[in-house]
Formats: structure tokens, C-alpha cells, sequence
């Protein structure tokens, strides 16, 4: 009969769900079957699976419905079908929070998981369980216990399970039953024993000592359950985390026993255990690293390989048989190992051995594959900084596979891996681009082609040939649609304002494109004309080869604000609030681009949330924009002592304003009219106090500093304050809340605030810094050489200046491209508050210690003044 | 055929369905909810639910009215306190549309007791003599001992078979 309906439904097609045109009216209106007497158990079954199937697929059943059919619901508990009743307690769970009134099945339940029928045991415990509420639960908890310790596997395994649900609401209640929990325990059903260890762990796992009194007992006794060890194996890494344990400690003894185990699960989850934690050495890794040897578990070498390169190197043998592999995706693990590990001379023979069944795999597996496990290009991405001879090689490969069918992830994946070459590797850098700009010839995803077309712009001028590029742009203008044809105007213009000789070409190629029919198109083509025929350099780098450096959602509040005020001044960019230089350009090798991406996003807004909270307070009216706000809150207390108190530093054109996160951790106290006084060292002037009026216990409050800035010796400005807390003190009770009318006066000593010049500089990002450079020129230039004699490499010199500026370092000039020159040339840009650009190019030399010469330029003197007078 | 059993809490409705059921006194605990079990008697076969007593639950009875042929209610004999309640609670059942047709059989139970009520005292408590268009009857009975239940469920089978 099912068979027959399976075959119908095949032939009619697609629409093979029974239940898909499900009215929730229509059912609830069936089940009012259930109310007839005598019962029938097919007809009822069904119509309980469709009401499940209508809540499972998100329908809102009401209150008053829903109870409805819950009770008639109940009349079922007369049939003793098998299949009815456990479709019974199947609603009865999924109903249980939808429906009132649930606990009228207790009784039936309770009576169920008692009685002979061991089937309906298991499923009534856990619908027993569902319905209870905590006030109920003592009613039952005779029942649970015996349930915990019954000898039928599924019943014991059903009341732990329900217990550890019931544990978020009554905790007190289930930590009586840890006895019968005990018990189970040493069940020797697997089952059993994995979800009563579950139940005493979670029953635990506030205590320390007991947790660890757990692991002790059963490296003695052992376990039977793989399930169990599993979970032990976690918890006891958990617990040296939080310790930052020794490697001593008998929990990692007992991970590193469980290498041993006969369940390959238990080693296979011990293995990775030693391996994530933090800090371990070779020495400890390597059993664990043969232990994952042991099934060929290549997914967990990859991983092993991702942290501990070297500790894998011994495999590399047994990795190399591997590649040939049936299962492709095996394969292609071992590959990519095998080039985070292996040596200079293998990587030929590998890529040839990937290109080989590249096009077997499909494109899903090569998508998924690729950008997510971050194996591949990632993989070789830092293949390519290790060996930069092979660079070409690795290009040519990648080229290939850019060339063959795939989708976008894949070919996104790849294109970034190539940009990522072309950044890290400058010696690669024509290559790629030719290459890209084949592919852009035939590419059909917009995201792509614009972005490479962007790349273009950028790097194209700088090549010994860059008109070989401007046939490939142009062919974007005569052949795309609107935004791939924007963006090769754009990178058009690029050409045009950097390239003396090739600038009536491009001349001739924009005015073709003004006749463009869409709209963006032909504004930028318009636009890049009338800069580029004025043919002076400062003008091609403010508006076409560097764009704004503001943020975007700042500069709309702004220009909407100045709309709705009209005034007869004409609208200052510099008013508006500088956009936070991307954080994903501080990428670095080994962190995975994931986690990077993440506080850009929030640090874009934090920055405007902080100018409205500021505006709302009226002693700092008239200060002017916020200019720019200190990216972490520095603690100015131990994390636990009575107050907590972090300061972020706000500073605007003449002023800075502290603010004070203060939090009350005494709950015996109210404190009132709470201020930071500060001392400074410099010629800051403090000007004002806003203090928190009341701080009750562990409710955050902020007060502020308002301090003007040195207006005599300008250049000062970094400066350290002593800080101190008054406040009123007013004892108060600790249950009721409620407070003394007396209060004292008391004071906290806070540690001391410092304020440096990357205070005062917010970083920018601009794509030239040359132009920007020539832009500015050299009205304030001024030059200071240094020696920097406690630090040994060039990078390390770079990174201290930018950490201390609180520059952005331009076109990655942080890294030093070329490793065996000791020599590095670094552009750092920046804004000084009130608005003006400050860049500073730094040239250091590296002998037996790092000598630096600084140049910065303004188009004001203060700044450049104050950057030479803070590096000396 | 479909019986209810209702009545106050600890009146001995659960420990009469099971005596009902499998002739013998098992331990009970308060019912949360209901019973409901197959009972066979002189080869007639009830649906018998027996529905908790709590004052918490007795709103929930009015869930299981429809389709009944007759109401089992069980009064505890010597609690005299409570008679009042009892009566309006029965009552209140009475005059229920869905329980129009319904046989009523009132079981005075745990007459084993020395302070038990008489039936007829109890009769009168109730108000049962003032029913009309009623079929009604009240049996003394004690649950633990098995005394008079197999009367009470003889009439019950005897009406209900002359009213088909």
C-alpha cells in the first residue's frame, strides 16, 4: 500500500509532500475526531503527524486552539495503540509550550513510564519531563529517581536525559537524584553511562575540585562508553584551559591515557584535545599527532599542520601516498598539508597532481573546499611567501584553474589568492596582472571585474609597461554593463593622472565615454575629464587618485544637517568625522581573515556613538566634532577590586574629554556625585568635572573630564594625569536596596592616564600616498635622523613607530617586500585633530642597529612639530 | 459505553477504577490529570475515566463530558466538612447540556469506617431526591474492602441495557 503511494507520487512529480498544502483551520477542524468514541488509531495518528508537521513548520497556533486540541488530544490516552500513543507524547512535547493547561496528561504519564509496557517507559519520561514545571517536579520526583536507576537502558537514559533539561530550571530539585545518577553511572549500557556522566558533570561543573575528583575516578576505573570517555576527554580540557595548566596535571595525563584507548572515537578526540591546547610543545604533540596517524585521518593533519607545522613534517611520508587517493576529497587534504609542511622540491610534482584532477572535483567541493577550510589559496598564499622563487609557478596554476568552469566562490577565491601574491611578492606583479586582465575579459561576475579593475588603476601606472593594460580596461567600457564600465572609467582616469606621456590617449578615451547612456558613467567620465585637463598634480591626487577619507554614514548626517540649516558658509569636509582606517589591512599571516572582519564594523559606529552621548551632555556644548575617540578603554583599576573604572579618551579640536566607566562592585554601598580628579604633568588645563550622580551597586555609570589642551607650549601634548575618585559614600542594605540619608566623603586612587600623540592622530587610508605626498608639498617639511638602538629588525622598528603615531602605514609599506635588503622605506599617513593631513615617510637602515630618518610634511607646522618632537 | 468517575479529591475515585479493573487495591497517589481505562462487566466493556479531584482540576472535567453514558460520582462518607461542596459540584455537572442523558450513580464510599454516614443521610445532603429527569441511584460502598461495588455496577449494566 505505502509502496503503491510511493510510486504515485514519483510519477506525478516534484510535489511529493503529502503534507504541503496543509490548512491549519482544516486540521484542527479533523481533530475534533479524537472526541468520538470508539477511537480510530490510523486515522488519529495521522492527523496528530499533520498537526506536528504545521507546528514544526512554524505556524502560530493560538492559545485558545492550541488548548483545544490538546485536550481532545487527551482522549486518546483510551486507545492502547502503540504508534497512537507515541504520536501522543510526541504532541504532547511539541505542544507543551503552545497549549495551556498541559499538566492534565500527568497522571496518565506518570502511569505510562511505571507500567509494564516498556516501549511507552522512555517517551513518557521525557513528555513527563517536558510539562513539569518546577513546582510540579517534587511530585514526581519518586518516579525520576527510580526512572534514573531502572534497568531498561532507554527508560534510565530517557530520565537523565530529561533531567539535565530540567537542570536549567530546577537545579536544586535534580541535585538530589546525583545518587541514582551514580548509579547509572556504572551502567553498562554505553548510553547510559555517556548521559549519567552528562547529568553528574553538569550537576558539578561549578565545583572544580569535584570535576576533577570525576576525571580522577575514571582514569582508575575506566569506562565502557567511547561516548563517555569522549566527553570526559572535553570536559578535561576545558579544565586545563582555565587553569592554564601544567602539562603535570593528571587531566592531561588522562588525555594523553586515552591515546591508548581501543575505540579509535576516543583516541581520535584525545589526539585533537592535545593538540588545541594552547601552548603545547613538539614533545607533547607528537603521540598525539601518530595517534591521528593511526586511521589516516588527513582532515586532522591539515588542522595539526595549520598550528604546528613542524610536528606534522614526520607524516609527510605517509601524506605523500595519500594524494593519490580514491576519495578525492581525502586527496586534496593531503595536498594542501603537504604544502603547508613540505619542501621547496616537492611543490612542482603537486601541483601538477592537483591540476591532474582539479576538473574531476565539482565545483561545489572546490568552492567549499577552498575560501571556507581556507586550504588552498590561502595554503598557498603562504606557500608563496615561503618560496618566492616558485611564484610563477604557483601564478601559471592558478591561472589554469581561474581559466576552467566554476562558480563564484571558487573563482573569488582564486582571484584574491592571486591579488594576495601580487601584494606580498613584487617581483610577480606583471605577471598577475596580465593574467587578470585576461580574465576580466571574459568574466561574468561584476564584484570580480570591478575589482580588478580598481586593482588596475592602482598598480597599472606604477608597471615599466602600462599601456599594455589600457586596451583590456577600455574593452570593459565598449562591452559591459553600467557598473563594470564605471569602474574601468575610474581606473581609466588613474592611468591618465600619473602617466604624463599616456594622458592625451586617455584624454581621447574619456571624452568617448561621456556619451555613455548611463548616468554614473558618464558623470565620472565628465568629471575625470575636467580634473585631468587642468593637469596639475595636486589636483589628480585629491580627486582621482586618492578618494575621501571621511565616513560615509558621517558625511550624510552632515550634509543632511547643513541642508536643513543653510548658512552662507560653504560646507567644511573637515567637520565631518574621519572613517577609522580599515582593520582588515593589519591582516597579517597567520590570523584567519574571519576574525579581522568582525570589529571593523562595530568600530565604524562605536565612534558616533560616542559624538551623540557627548553632544547630550551640555558642559560640552561648543567643543566642536569629535575627532576621534581611543579605540580600547584603558582600566585604571585591578580588574577585582571595589570600583572598576575604565577611561576612553575623547579628543576634539582645542579640548579632550575622558570618560570614565565606573562600576560598583560593593553591594553594601551607594555612591553619589562621583568625579575623577586629575592632576596633569604638562600644561593642560582641567576645565570642568561631570559627575556621576549616583552609582548603585553593579550598575555602570560614567562621569567625565573635560580638560583643554596646552595652548603655550603646543607641542606638548603627550602627558601623563594622576587620577583620583571622589565621592559621597552611603551604606545601604544589601537585600533590600535601600540607602542611609547620611553619607561620607571618600577618595579612590586610581593608576595613572596617559595621553600620547596617537591621540591626537587618526589613521586614514589613502590609495597614493606619492600623490598625497606631492599634494601636501614641502612649505612644512621637516626632517630628524635617529638611531634606535634596542631594536633589531626593520619590521619591528616599523611597527613600534605606527603603533606610536597611530598612523596607518600606506600601500603595505610596513612589510619589508624584499627581506635580504636591509633597507626599508615606509609611508605612514594620518590625521592631526583639526583636520589637516599628516604623512610621514620614514627610511630605516638596518646595520647592527636601526637608524631612522624621519621626514613629515603638513600643510601646517604644529603637527609636523609635534610628530618630530614625540619620535626624538 | 463511557463511564466517568468524578468526585472531591481523596473521595477513592482512582482505587475504585482499579478494583473496578483488576479487582484488586492499589496504592494511589493524587491523580494530576485522569485515568482512563477498558473495563469489562457481565461482557459489557466501559471506557472508564477517572478524572482528579483537586479543585485545581475539577475545571477540566467539563473537557470530558461529551458522549457519556453515565457519571460514577464518589462521595467520601465520613467527610462531612466537605459534603456541602460536594453537593455543588455535582450540581454544577448536573446541569451541564452534555450530560443531559447521563445515568448518575452516586457510590457513598469508605462505609467501612465507624464515622460513615448513611446513605439516606447522604441522599439528602446531595439534594438527590430533587432531581428530576434524572436516573439516579446511591450505593454504599467501600473501595478497599470491595463491598458494594458489584450492586451498584449490576443496576449500572441493567439501566443502561434497558435504555438501548
Amino acid at each position: 500500500m505505502l509502496k503503491k503511494f510511493d510510486k504515485k507520487d514519483e510519477e506525478s512529480g516534484g510535489g511529493s509532500n503529502p503534507f504541503q498544502h496543509l490548512e491549519k483551520s482544516a486540521v484542527l477542524q479533523e481533530a475534533r475526531v479524537f472526541n468520538e468514541t470508539p477511537i480510530n488509531p490510523r486515522k488519529c495518528a495521522h492527523i496528530l503527524t499533520k498537526i506536528l508537521y504545521l507546528i514544526n513548520q512554524g505556524e502560530h497556533l493560538g492559545t485558545t486552539e492550541a488548548t483545544e486540541a490538546f485536550f481532545a488530544m487527551t482522549k486518546l490516552f483510551q486507545s492502547n495503540d502503540p504508534t497512537l500513543r507515541r504520536m501522543c507524547y510526541l504532541t504532547i512535547k511539541e505542544m507543551s509550550c503552545i497549549a495551556e493547561d498541559v499538566i492534565i496528561v500527568t497522571s496518565s504519564l506518570t502511569k505510562d513510564m511505571t507500567g509494564k509496557e516498556d516501549n511507552y517507559r522512555g517517551p513518557a519520561v521525557r513528555a513527563l519531563c517536558q510539562i513539569t514545571d518546577s513546582t510540579m517536579l517534587q511530585a514526581i520526583e519518586r518516579y525520576m529517581k527510580q526512572a534514573i536507576v531502572d534497568k531498561v537502558p532507554s527508560v534510565s537514559s530517557s530520565a537523565l536525559v530529561s533531567s539535565l533539561h530540567l537542570l536549567k530550571c530546577s537545579f536544586d530539585v535534580v541535585k538530589r537524584w546525583v545518587n541514582e545518577a551514580q548509579e547509572a553511572a556504572s551502567n553498562d549500557n554505553i548510553m547510559v553511562q555517556y548521559h549519567a556522566l552528562g547529568l553528574l558533570y553538569h550537576v558539578r561543573k561549578n565545583d572544580r575540585l569535584a570535576v576533577n575528583k570525576m576525571i580522577s575516578k575514571v582514569t582508575r576505573h575506566g569506562l565502557k562508553s567511547p561516548f563517555a570517555y569522549c566527553m570526559m576527554i572535553r570536559v578535561a580540557s576545558k579544565q586545563l584551559e582555565e587553569e592554564d595548566g601544567s602539562r603535570d596535571s593528571p587531566l592531561f595525563d588522562f588525555i594523553e591515557s586515552c591515546l591508548r584507548n581501543k575505540h579509535e572515537m576516543v583516541v581520535y578526540e584525545a589526539a585533537s584535545a592535545i593538540v588545541n591546547l594552547p601552548g603545547c610543545s613538539a614533545k607533547e604533540l607528537a603521540p598525539a599527532v601518530s595517534g591521528h596517524w593511526a586511521f589516516f585521518q588527513p582532515a586532522s593533519h591539515v588542522y595539526v599542520a595549520m598550528k604546528h607545522p613542524s610536528a606534522v613534517t614526520a607524516c609527510n611520508l605517509d601524506l605523500e601516498n595519500l594524494v593519490t587517493d580514491s576519495n578525492r576529497s581525502i586527496a586534496t587534504l593531503a595536498i594542501t598539508t603537504l604544502l603547508k609542511t613540505g619542501s621547496e622540491s616537492s611543490i612542482d610534482r603537486l601541483m601538477k597532481q592537483i591540476s591532474s584532477f582539479m576538473s574531476e572535483i565539482s565545483d561545489e567541493f572546490q568552492g567549499t573546499c577552498y575560501p571556507q577550510d581556507t586550504h588552498g589559496p590561502q595554503g598557498k598564499d603562504a606557500l608563496c611567501q615561503k618560496y618566492p622563487r616558485k611564484h610563477a609557478v604557483l601564478m601559471n596554476f592558478l591561472f589554469t584553474m581561474l581559466r576552467e568552469e566554476g562558480g563564484f566562490e571558487y573563482k573569488r577565491a582564486i582571484v584574491d589568492c592571486i591579488i594576495s601574491i601580487i601584494e606580498e611578492n613584487s617581483e610577480s606583479k606583471e605577471t598577475g596582472l596580465s593574467h587578470l586582465c585576461e580574465f576580466i575579459e571574459d568574466c561574468e561576475f561584476t564584484v570580480l571585474a570591478t575589482r580588478i579593475l580598481h586593482l588596475l588603476g592602482q598598480e597599472g601606472p606604477k608597471t615599466t609597461n602600462p599601456s599594455k593594460y589600457i586596451r583590456f580596461i577600455y574593452n570593459r567600457v565598449v562591452l559591459e554593463h553600467e557598473e563594470v564600465r564605471a569602474g574601468a572609467v575610474s581606473a581609466l582616469a588613474k592611468f591618465g593622472a600619473q602617466n604624463e606621456e599616456m594622458l592625451p590617449s586617455i584624454l581621447v578615451l574619456l571624452k568617448r565615454c561621456v556619451m555613455d547612456d548611463d548616468n554614473e558613467v558618464r558623470d565620472r567620465a565628465t568629471f575625470y575629464l575636467n580634473v585631468l585637463e587642468q593637469k596639475q598634480k595636486a589636483l589628480n591626487a585629491g580627486y582621482i587618485l586618492n578618494g575621501l577619507t571621511v565616513s560615509i554614514p558621517g558625511l550624510e548626517r552632515a550634509l543632511q544637517q547643513y541642508t536643513l540649516e543653510p548658512s552662507e558658509k560653504p560646507f567644511d569636509l573637515k567637520s565631518v568625522p574621519l572613517a577609522t582606517a580599515p582593520m582588515a589591512e593589519q591582516r597579517t599571516e597567520s590570523t584567519p581573515i574571519t576574525a579581522v572582519k568582525q570589529p571593523e564594523k562595530v568600530a565604524a559606529t562605536r565612534q558616533e556613538i560616542f559624538q551623540e552621548q557627548l553632544a547630550a551632555v551640555p558642559e560640552f556644548r561648543g567643543l566642536g566634532p569629535l575627532f576621534k575617540s581611543s579605540p580600547e578603554p584603558v582600566a585604571l583599576t585591578e580588574s577585582e577590586t571595589e570600583y572598576v573604572i575604565r577611561c576612553t579618551k575623547h579628543t576634539f579640536t582645542n579640548h579632550m574629554v575622558f570618560q570614565f566607566d565606573c562600576t560598583n562592585t560593593l553591594n553594601d554601598q551607594t555612591l553619589e556625585n562621583v568625579t575623577v580628579q586629575m592632576e596633569p604633568t604638562e600644561a593642560y588645563e582641567v576645565l570642568c568635572y561631570v559627575p556621576a550622580r549616583s552609582l548603585p551597586y553593579n550598575q555602570p555609570g560614567t562621569c567625565y573630564t573635560l580638560v583643554a589642551l596646552p595652548k603655550e607650549d603646543p607641542t606638548a601634548v603627550a602627558c601623563t594625569f594622576s587620577c583620583m575618585m571622589k565621592f559621597t559614600v552611603k551604606d545601604c542594605d544589601p537585600t533590600t536596596g535601600e540607602t542611609d540619608d547620611e553619607g561620607y566623603e571618600d577618595e579612590y586612587v586610581l593608576e595613572d592616564l596617559e595621553v600620547t600623540v596617537a591621540d591626537h592622530i587618526q589613521k586614514v587610508m589613502k590609495l597614493n600616498f606619492e600623490a598625497a605626498w606631492d599634494e601636501v608639498g614641502d612649505e612644512f617639511e621637516k626632517e630628524e635622523t635617529f638611531t634606535l638602538s634596542t631594536i633589531k629588525t626593520l619590521e619591528e622598528a616599523v611597527g613600534n613607530i605606527v603603533k606610536f603615531l597611530g598612523m596607518h602605514p600606506c600601500e603595505r609599506s610596513d612589510k619589508s617586500l624584499l627581506p635580504y635588503i636591509p633597507v626599508l622605506l615606509s609611508s605612514l599617513l594620518g590625521v592631526f585633530r583639526g583636520g589637516h593631513d599628516i604623512l610621514v615617510r620614514s627610511r630605516l637602515l638596518l646595520l647592527d642597529t636601526v637608524t631612522m630618518q624621519v621626514t613629515a610634511r603638513s600643510l601646517e607646522e604644529l603637527p609636523v612639530d609635534i610628530i618630530l618632537a614625540s619620535v626624538g | 459505553m463511557r463511564i466517568l468517575i468524578l468526585g472531591l479529591d481523596g473521595a477513592g475515585k482512582t482505587t475504585i477504577l482499579y478494583r473496578l479493573q483488576v479487582g484488586e487495591v492499589v496504592t494511589t497517589i493524587p491523580t494530576i490529570g485522569f485515568n482512563v481505562e477498558t473495563v469489562t462487566y457481565k461482557n459489557l466493556k466501559f471506557q472508564v475515566w477517572d478524572l482528579g479531584g483537586q479543585t485545581s482540576i475539577r475545571p477540566y472535567w467539563r473537557c470530558y463530558y461529551s458522549n457519556t453514558d453515565a457519571v460514577i460520582y464518589v462521595v467520601d462518607s465520613c467527610d462531612r466538612d466537605r459534603i456541602g461542596i460536594s453537593k455543588s459540584e455535582l450540581v454544577a455537572m448536573l446541569e451541564e447540556e452534555e450530560l443531559r442523558k447521563a445515568i448518575l450513580v452516586v457510590f457513598a464510599n469508605k462505609q467501612d469506617m465507624e464515622q460513615a454516614m448513611t446513605s439516606s443521610e447522604m441522599a439528602n445532603s446531595l439534594g438527590l431526591p430533587a432531581l428530576k429527569d434524572r436516573k439516579w441511584q446511591i450505593f454504599k460502598t467501600s473501595a478497599t474492602k470491595g463491598t458494594g461495588l458489584d450492586e451498584a455496577m449490576e443496576w449500572l449494566v441493567e439501566t443502561l441495557k434497558s435504555r438501548q
